[in-house]
């Protein structure tokens, strides 16, 4: 017995249009992502609790040590969380232009960011 | 008509046996937040065999019942915006005409993950999740994908049964 796809133009266009608007997405970010990327912000339930650079390694206590952030090498990653899925700690290391890390059940945002953009940023917020 | 109770007794408990058996698929790719999207497979269904506002309670008592079960006050939260964007999405293309199952399905699947993530730009006050974007728009075809082929062959089956 076979089973047939039978997609319709509608489908090929519906799935043309997802594909664009990821690929532009996807560009849009590494294009901006690209440059200055030097801090990280970590912002708890919304409210920056702190800025640090990413060019010197250190280990960052969070949001009074439910969560600890690891830079290394110009790159951000969660070491631990206490949250029960510990998806942030699974996520990988940041080192680009908005990239974030975020553990939802703790409210805890970190975000890479270059120093001369987050003037710009708090605006645009 | 008596039967249609026993009917959505029986898609509610196999859309929740779903649930169950995604939990049981250890799916950690790097990309948290993927998932096939299995209990979805019985929405499609849904969509297709019963009245639309029976496939919106089914959703929605699916989604409470596998999130007090399987999840916590955010996977409920998560799963609604995601599984009624969805639905509804579905149920405009449907009625819109012109699509065939899958591609019903695919845009289920990337409008699940869409309205999942309005939620997290939302709750976390940040618009950087938008970086998130493109992935999960691709996850959602994919899995669409899948969900709709899958959900093809079960109608075929299900030919003679009308609720």
């Amino acid at each position: 017995m076979k089973e047939k796809m039978h997609l319709k133009k509608k489908d090929w266009v519906l799935i043309a249009i997802i594909i664009v608007v990821a690929g532009l997405a996807f560009f849009l970010h590494n294009l901006l992502g690209a440059k200055g990327a030097n801090c990280v912000v970590v912002k708890v339930d919304g409210k920056i609790e702190g800025t640090y650079s990413l060019g010197e390694d250190q280990e960052i206590s969070i949001n009074g040590g439910t969560n600890t952030l690891v830079i290394k090498n110009n790159r951000a990653k969660m070491k631990e969380a206490d949250c029960p899925d510990q998806l942030c700690v699974n996520q990988k290391a940041i080192s680009k232009n908005n990239e974030s890390i975020i553990c939802l059940p703790n409210k805890v945002v970190v975000e890479v960011e270059s120093s001369e953009n987050s003037e710009f940023d708090a605006v645009s917020n | 008509m008596k039967s249609r109770v026993a009917y959505f007794g029986v898609f509610t408990a196999l859309a929740l046996i779903f649930s169950y058996v995604e939990t049981l698929i250890p799916v950690n790719l790097g990309i948290p937040g993927v998932k096939l999207g299995l209990a979805n497979l019985i929405i499609v269904v849904a969509l297709y065999k019963m009245r639309l506002s029976e496939a919106y309670l089914l959703s929605v008592v699916r989604i409470l019942l596998a999130g007090f079960i399987f999840g916590n006050y955010f996977s409920i939260i998560y799963s609604l915006a995601g599984g009624l964007l969805s639905l509804t999405v579905m149920a405009l293309l449907k009625k819109w005409g012109g699509f065939s199952l899958q591609g019903i399905s695919i845009a289920g699947g990337v409008f699940h993950n869409i309205g999942q993530l309005i939620v997290a730009a939302v709750v976390v006050e940040t618009f950087s999740v938008t970086y998130y974007f493109p992935v999960l728009l691709v996850a959602g075809l994919l899995t669409g994908l899948v969900i709709g082929i899958v959900a093809e062959m079960m109608l075929k089956r299900l030919v003679n049964i009308q609720f």
